[in-house]
């Protein structure tokens, strides 16, 4: 069955899990590096005062992403 | 003393000629305190910026402890070995090629696991590796307990839990320092594994590699690396300067290789 | 191919096939497994009471990153630290200024004592001390204020939220995301800042970052910016108000580099750069408790001693070229006078004048010694006076024919005009190109000449 939400679409407070990174090459890497594999469970904490981008707990971590890359990101809501 | 800060040069390979002088790699994830390590370590006060990718250029440091004499080269804080940026590059390249004596991975308390990444990355390319637990305090603060003889059991190379800012634990990490050079300390590093499928390739490839690869370098993780068609890793082997691997034929081949 | 015998070129034949072709999914196969592993180890030895990011460091991000505070914070704290940089820059400077000059009296006084030739105690003590009495008494107590404050924020962390918040405009302006962090380090030095754009990967935007990099305030500059706007811009109101409204113009001033650096890499990516902004992940770290006494003395040792020290050995050379220039004549007019005799019309249309082109041109090595050599050619030109405040400095750019409107487009033009040399090499050496080079000195400087035009035009079309 194919995910149809993405990281971007989650509201902020909502705890998720990874199912899939479209995202391609080099960044792909470097998304894994930071422990967003398949699986992994990422908080939504906070949007910046613009909206754009937006925070992740991830792995202990608060990472922001550009909300157009974690667009990529497909998740699970349970 | 005196600040060394050289780009990228191979200014502290290990030279077996000065017996009593150690190279120590300093690697880890970015904001782990692994400056506040250096500069503790070495005296040196040397800034120490709160944010990603600082350390573009590697800093030098000594320092003696025990009758050994210590040079402390700290690699740019990165979260994964992964070529994908040039701070990645440098750090794996240091600490595979320039071969420093021990590697010490700082690691931050409050958030091991991500650390641990890093630590597993660099135990496939070495296993004389220490790992520095710091930020105790923080984790202690946000009521975190980090087992430090728990974690040194399951990645079967030495541990130390520290608080650099305040200088605990640093003592007791040049002792340990002191005795993995010394060989009174066992080291029998976990190693990763991966899915059969990919552990029958990685056999395959390593056992057809390893005649042509250098007695030093880890062909398991050579083979690895090759696997994911990172071919640059055997070009870097055969311009490294002490190797036997036919090196105008590889370049040919990398090109054909690659994409 | 003809290396058919060789071992190498085999083995990697026989490699090939061994190869899955679905390489990203074996590189997330691996990537997987490692974290599954760390997962594991992580699961044995780490036991923690509740989630990670919770209490005081949620709180504070809740208020420094929030929606209506978020900026005025960043714009309350960047006037703060500089008003307190202000008010307390005053006194010690006075006091230091009082001392140095007590000191080029007493220097002159031997001088004649020993019966030293006019040409040599003009060279040393006009020339070189009293620009070396200048750098030291006008720079060294802002900056020994200015940079323990914004290390401290440095160190609390706070820079990446900056980042943070800003990053939308900087998406915008099709720049990469740590082009704030590489701004922000612009503040301290355009060298360093031009170093740090090494953290953006992509060569487009990393050359963008280091094209726009002289728009952040220096410390260099920082210290001529303070003591023009305490004497022009402080002045226009009562003595109550006027380190704040001081501060308020370097602040402007500042906001200015800010929409400049945006504006500008904005048309970058939009020409010469064309391209989509890059992927990028900033990492919030935790809120780190400062050690006050490692940034003072840091911020002491490593930053302010530093650029003082760079001032001096610059300033030295410089002041006794402008002696050199001022007292070796042509046909009964100094050199100095000729040059400034040709700059005079261009300056004068940027609402400025020859020698405030003149000390621009001379400061090239470092920004520190523009206003040092401003003050050298004014001297130099006639009225010779004790400067010993920023009172007297006040009173010898008045004489000179200065407005508010003078020191406005000086303080522009300090912001818009060419890097200094040391950020000019350091370009050179990150983008080993000479066209770049060019093009980040020939930028700004355009810039610089077209605002000033248009701002001092405007200025003389309304007072008239």
């Amino acid at each position: 069955m194919p995910h149809t939400l993405s990281l971007a679409d989650i509201p902020i407070g909502a705890s998720v899990r990874i199912a899939e990174i479209l995202t391609p090459g080099n960044n792909r890497r470097r998304l894994l590096d930071l422990g967003l594999v398949p699986g992994a469970r990422v908080e939504i904490i906070r949007r910046s005062p613009s909206g754009n981008p937006t925070a992740y707990l991830i792995k202990g971590a608060v990472i922001a992403l550009r909300n157009e890359n974690a667009a990529q990101i497909m998740v699970d809501t349970n | 003393m005196a600040i060394n800060t050289t780009l990228l040069s191979e200014s502290t390979e290990n030279s077996p000629d000065k017996q009593n002088n150690f190279v120590i790699a300093l690697a880890g994830n970015p904001n782990v305190g692994k400056s506040t390590v250096f500069n503790r370590l070495t005296g040196l006060k040397q800034h120490t910026g709160n944010w990603p990718g600082k350390t573009v250029i590697k800093a030098e440091g000594t320092f003696s402890h025990r009758n050994r004499h210590y040079t402390l080269v700290d690699l740019p804080g990165t979260y994964s070995l992964h070529t994908s940026s040039s701070d990645e590059e440098v750090a794996r390249d240091f600490i595979c090629f320039s071969r420093p004596d021990i590697t010490l991975v700082v690691c931050d308390a409050t958030c091991l696991e991500r650390n641990l990444n890093l630590v597993l990355q660099i135990l496939e390319i070495t296993d004389r590796v220490l790992v520095c637990v710091n930020l105790l305090d923080e984790a202690e603060r946000k009521g975190i307990h980090v087992d430090i003889a728990m974690l040194a059991r399951q990645l079967g190379i030495p541990a130390v839990g520290t608080a650099a800012r305040s200088g605990r634990g640093l003592e007791s990490l040049k002792n340990v320092l002191d005795d993995m050079l010394a060989g009174k300390i066992a080291i029998r590093p976990r190693q990763l594994v991966y899915d059969p499928e990919l552990e029958r390739s990685i056999n395959k490839i390593e056992k057809r590699l390893a005649p042509y690869l250098p007695a030093w370098i880890n062909s398991r993780w050579v083979a690895l690396r090759v696997l994911e068609r990172d071919f640059s890793i055997l070009e870097h082997i055969s311009n490294h300067k002490n190797n036997d691997f036919p090196r105008q034929v590889l370049k040919e081949e990398v090109a054909l290789c690659l994409p | 191919m003809s290396t058919i015998n060789n071992p190498g070129l085999s083995v990697l034949q026989e490699i090939e096939p061994l190869l899955p072709t679905n390489t990203a999914n074996i590189k997330d196969r691996i990537v997987s497994s490692i974290y599954q592993q760390a997962e594991s180890v992580s699961a044995q030895v780490v036991r923690s009471k509740n989630s990670q990011y919770t209490g005081l460091e949620a709180r504070l991000d809740n208020i420094l990153t929030s929606r209506w505070l978020g900026f005025p914070i960043m714009l309350l704290l960047l006037t703060l630290i500089l008003w307190i940089t202000i008010t307390g820059a005053n006194y010690p400077s006075q006091l230091l200024a009082t001392g140095l000059f007590w000191l080029e009296e007493q220097l002159t006084a031997l001088f004649l004592a020993v019966n030293a030739p006019v040409w040599l105690s003009g060279l040393l003590i006009q020339g070189m001390y009293r620009s070396l009495a200048w750098v030291v008494s006008v720079m060294l107590p802002p900056m020994a204020i200015f940079f323990p404050l914004f290390t401290l924020l440095e160190d609390l962390g706070y820079l990446p939220r900056v980042a943070f918040n800003m990053d939308k405009l900087f998406r915008r302006a099709g720049a990469h995301g740590k082009q704030c962090l590489t701004m922000c380090m612009g503040f301290g030095c355009n060298a360093a800042g031009v170093i740090s754009c090494r953290i953006i990967d992509s060569p487009r935007e990393r050359l963008i970052a280091i094209l726009t990099n002289t728009f952040s305030i220096c410390n260099g500059r920082f210290p001529t910016l303070i003591a023009l706007s305490t004497i022009f811009m402080g002045t226009l109101v009562s003595q109550a108000y006027s380190s704040v409204l001081a501060t308020l113009a370097v602040v402007a001033i500042i906001m200015t580099g800010i929409a400049t650096t945006l504006l500008v890499s904005s048309l970058l990516s939009r020409t010469l750069f064309r391209g989509m902004p890059s992927f990028f992940v900033l990492e919030l770290p935790p809120f780190r408790r400062p050690q006050l006494g490692q940034i003072l003395i840091r911020s002491l040792l490593d930053r302010t001693l530093f650029v003082l020290w760079r001032a001096v050995v610059i300033a030295a050379p410089a002041g006794a070229l402008t002696w050199i220039l001022a007292n070796s004549f042509v046909g009964g007019t100094s050199v100095f006078a000729l040059i400034v005799g040709w700059l005079n019309p261009l300056g004068q249309l940027m609402g400025m004048d020859g020698i405030i082109l003149i000390a621009f041109l001379l400061g090239l090595p470092a920004n520190e010694i523009v206003l040092p050599i401003l003050i050298m050619g004014y001297i130099s030109a006639g009225s010779m006076l004790e400067l010993d405040s920023l009172n007297a400095l006040r009173i010898l750019l008045l004489d000179h024919g200065w407005t508010w409107i003078t020191a406005l487009c000086v303080m522009l033009f300090s912001l818009l005009h060419f890097p200094c040399g040391t950020t000019l090499y350091t370009i050179f050496k990150e983008t080993r190109s000479a066209r770049w080079t060019l093009l980040s000195a020939l930028l700004p400087l355009l810039l610089g000449i077209v605002v000033t035009l248009l701002i001092n035009q405007g200025a003389q079309i309304i007072m008239r």
